[in-house]
């Protein structure tokens, strides 16, 4: 009988380039601005990494593909290395392998990195690549933008909700990141930015405009992973342990069958429902200290805010507005800027939204520091509202 | 009447745009004044994403409604602008119409009357038969065949059962006559002077033939009812309906006021308008001119009051959106260089290995139907897509292009490229199961709404510009049912 991930694994170290246009660097560049500062905060040289999971999304805009470039890059003594990939959730599958390499006993200490450069395509959003084989026939003429623009639309008929509501606490989520980003120096986006802004910006796909989709950056996170005890043996304390790692993949019933409608995420649903039993948590609500979605755009976080079960369904506008996921609020969502304005570094992003849940938990936040937070959850979305892949992850203090 | 050899059905396809003539004008005046003379009524503009074989699918589709597809036993496609040299053309209509393997198909072209000249071989050859045309006419920028010319497309069935006019009687007459031309490897036409091609040609070909074509017959020139003369030179039409002795009341609108002159569709456009208002006993009579002339003589029979009601030519006509944009146009006929953009550089090309093992799917819009739980679903997977059942191998072909459907969720994006930003998009549900992410056609700004009715349409996919090959699918646009 399984008995999942909880408290089985801990965080060694980890480290996260800058994100934003760093026009001055390679993708090799950032990985190693990445790994050094992983590789000083777990404390331990390169040849005690017995197996590495590499996760880039877009391998041909920038790195190749394999394992190759992340061993020829950080020059690793001819381990294991996996390339992964699985959309917007690549960095944190890129953990997951780590987590469960060490959790198995095959090795005492892995790393997980991801890294992507989107910014060598000569345009804004993300590269315009082929959908593979069959689907070049068939899929619509879908943008990021535009697939996840279409939750507003089912949203807005499902719980009958004006179009200005809407907007307007589509609006929130993004300044609350901006204000977030705003204290964050590794942020791609650090401005400030008003109601009005968000409001008055330019349509990028009806009705997300161009405040309501996250930045598209180059950088690059890792992770250090390996057993409570040899993290003890190594001098750590007050440990970050992984208590919950899901991940739900669409197999068609969206696209083509059931009840979905099109205003929500059937796969957060279920991930987040296995996460919460992996972690022994009753009242998520009540439970967790602070979040970090999948902010690709504005609307995704508000509907996933009701998918994680924080938000009852139809009322997240709520919570939005009341300032419930503010960073001063009761569970703030996105405290490091988010996608929004952190950036999202595709093969990246999942390993950055952990870095920020374990520095918290460290205590090592800063101006962002919260008060004594107990359990961080991150979730990535990769794919289309109507076929994705969608990740859960908690954190949280060992042993807590 | 059951038993007997004629027309059994017709359909007509219009792109939805209709380019007003005063834009065309108001553009080019300037350099060829002659222009403002022309800039009466509108001619109906091709989207982007149509051309002479999505049209004809859309005739076809109307002419086929609520027929089985094994009624066709053979289908042209007649047309000058077919988008393939060397493709059979009329093969993806009959893909698309799921008409099977078991079937001659054919392309018609190298003159106006192809049409015609299809539906006259149809007819002689006595089998069940589709005859489709359809055009997307290019015209160089100022040029009087700019005004003059229209996109459309036209379908007439052909067989056994209770025909709605039976031919009496056919004559061609066929005359090396050159009024324009288009050379193997040019984009426009060439022509010559109006005043010969009206003298020389119209004024003398076409008289000849009707005249062969009533001597033949033995029927008299003033029992005609409808006479359907597609030609654009003022006044031609009833100058040889006065020469040969035609009532001028059966003249013909020649509908040139309302989408232009469609090419070699346009003799079978005008014959499906006058039999949509015709009635047991009109005659009615079709000349077309090209290097000749092809005459056809009909009488509508009584199953013309009986005839399964379908869009026609009427529909076709209502189903409008005026155009203003001339530079619109111009773009949609790649005659200026647009900055396209970076996303627009894309490389489409098309594994034809693909394309073929998937040929139903892609072009017939053929998913499945389980065998096992009934589930509806597009594309068909080697399992069923129903968590309840998951069957393996459980599914029969369902095509889904004439099944309606409604919006579930829908954008407008400006990101991706599109020809016609923005790009309408979302998912749609079909009436009855099944539902997938599609590119919608022909919306209106602000007008798509969640719940909104969609039909299917055949489109360009894609244009692979580098290989020249366009690729087809289907989208759904807004359904007149409400």
């Amino acid at each position: 009988m399984a008995t999942g991930i909880r408290d089985k694994v801990v965080i060694l170290g980890m480290g996260c380039s800058k994100f934003g246009e760093r026009w001055d660097r390679n993708a090799e560049d950032l990985m190693v601005e990445a790994f050094e500062e992983g590789l000083k905060d777990a404390g331990i040289g390169r040849n005690q990494i017995e197996a590495a999971w590499f996760g880039t999304a877009i391998e041909e805009q920038h790195v190749g593909k394999s394992g190759v470039p992340l061993a020829m890059t950080l020059r690793l003594p001819y381990i294991p290395v996996t390339r992964v990939e699985n959309y917007c959730a690549t960095g944190t599958e890129a953990f997951r392998g780590a987590v469960y390499a060490v959790a198995s006993g095959a090795v005492d200490i892995a790393l997980a990195l991801g890294v992507e450069k989107l910014k060598d395509t000569g345009y804004g959003g993300l590269p315009q690549r082929g959908r593979g084989g069959l689907n070049n026939f068939f899929w619509a003429n879908i943008s990021a933008p535009g697939s996840f623009a279409q939750l507003a639309a089912a949203y807005r008929a499902k719980h009958r909700v004006d179009a200005k509501d809407l907007k307007r606490a589509m609006a929130h989520i993004s300044v609350k990141s901006h204000d977030n980003g705003a204290k964050n120096p590794k942020a791609h986006l650090r401005n400030r930015i008003t109601e009005e802004d968000v409001l008055k910006a330019p349509m990028i796909a009806d009705p997300l405009g161009l405040y309501d989709c996250c930045g598209v950056s180059d950088g690059s996170a890792c992770a250090i992973v390996t057993t409570p005890d040899i993290a003890r043996g190594l001098g750590k304390k007050d440990l970050v342990a992984v208590k919950a790692l899901q991940l739900a993949v669409s197999n068609g019933q969206e696209v083509q069958f059931g009840e979905w409608d099109g205003s929500y995420f059937a796969t957060t649903r279920v991930a987040a429902k296995r996460a919460y039993r992996e972690a022994d948590i009753d009242d998520p609500r009540k439970r967790i200290s602070m979040f970090d979605v999948h902010d690709c755009f504005s609307v995704t976080e508000l509907v996933t805010m009701e998918d994680l079960g924080i938000s009852e369904e139809g009322k997240a506008i709520n919570d939005v507005l009341d300032g419930f996921y503010d960073a001063s609020g009761r569970i703030p969502c996105q405290i490091d800027g988010g996608l929004k304005c952190f950036g999202h570094p595709i093969g990246a992003s999942g390993l950055r939204m952990l870095y920020e849940m374990y520095l918290q938990l460290s205590g090592r936040a800063g101006e962002r520091q919260r008060p004594d937070p107990v359990l961080g959850m991150t979730h990535n979305l990769g794919g289309f509202p109507s076929q994705n892949v969608s990740s859960v992850t908690i954190v949280g203090s060992y042993g807590a | 009447m059951t038993n007997h050899f004629g027309i059994l059905t017709y359909g007509a396809y219009l792109p939805r745009r209709r380019l007003q003539r005063k834009a065309i004008a108001a553009a080019n005046a300037w350099f060829n004044p002659g222009l403002r003379g022309l800039a009466k009524g509108e001619r109906a503009m091709a989207n982007w994403d149509e051309d002479a074989v999505t049209m004809a699918v859309e005739a076809a589709r109307d002419c086929l409604a609520g027929l089985a597809p094994a009624t066709v036993g053979q289908l042209m496609l007649a047309s000058t602008t077919h988008p393939y040299d060397d493709r059979q053309n009329a093969g993806i209509v009959a893909n698309a119409l799921h008409l099977g393997s078991a079937l001659r198909v054919l392309d018609v072209t190298g003159s106006q009357r192809a049409g015609t000249s299809a539906l006259a071989t149809a007819l002689a050859a006595g089998s069940s038969t589709l005859v489709a045309a359809g055009e997307h006419r290019l015209a160089k920028a100022a040029s009087p065949q700019e005004m003059h010319y229209g996109d459309g497309a036209a379908a007439l069935l052909v067989g056994r059962g209770a025909p709605i006019a039976r031919l009496i009687a056919a004559h061609a007459e066929s005359v090396d006559f050159v009024h324009q031309f288009r050379g193997h490897d040019r984009s426009h036409d060439y022509a010559w002077e109006e005043r010969w091609i009206r003298d020389e040609g119209y004024m003398k070909i076409v008289p000849a033939a009707l005249e062969a074509l009533f001597k033949a017959s033995g029927t008299a020139p003033g029992a005609v009812t409808h006479f359907c003369m597609p030609c654009t030179l003022p006044r031609v039409a009833a100058g040889i309906a006065n020469r040969v002795g035609l009532s001028e009341n059966a003249l013909r609108d020649n509908l040139a006021a309302l989408c232009g002159d469609t090419g070699a569709a346009h003799p079978l456009l005008m014959l499906a308008h006058a039999l949509e208002e015709s009635k047991p006993g009109d005659q009615i009579l079709v000349a077309a001119f090209g290097q000749g002339c092809d005459a056809l003589l009909f009488e509508a029979t009584d199953a013309i009051s009986k005839r399964s009601p379908r869009g026609g030519v009427r529909a076709a006509l209502a189903r409008r959106k005026e155009e203003t944009n001339y530079e619109r146009f111009l773009a949609f006929n790649d005659h200026i260089a647009l900055e396209r953009g970076m996303r627009a550089e894309a490389d489409h090309g098309t594994p034809l290995s693909t394309l073929y093992r998937n040929r139903d799917m892609v072009t017939g819009l053929v998913g499945g139907r389980c065998r096992k739980c009934g589930t509806l679903q597009f594309p068909r997977g080697r399992y069923c897509v129903n968590p309840k059942c998951n069957a393996l191998d459980s599914q029969d072909d369902q095509p889904f292009s004439e099944i309606g459907a409604t919006v579930m969720s829908y954008t407008a994006d400006m990101l991706t490229y599109s020809p016609d930003p923005p790009a309408y998009y979302g998912m749609i549900q079909f009436d009855g199961g099944g539902r997938m992410m599609a590119d919608f056609a022909d919306v209106d700004d602000g007008k798509v709404e969640v719940g909104m009715p969609m039909r299917m349409m055949f489109r360009i996919k894609e244009n692979d510009a580098a290989r020249g090959f366009v690729r087809y699918f289907w989208k759904a646009a807004p359904s007149a049912r409400q």
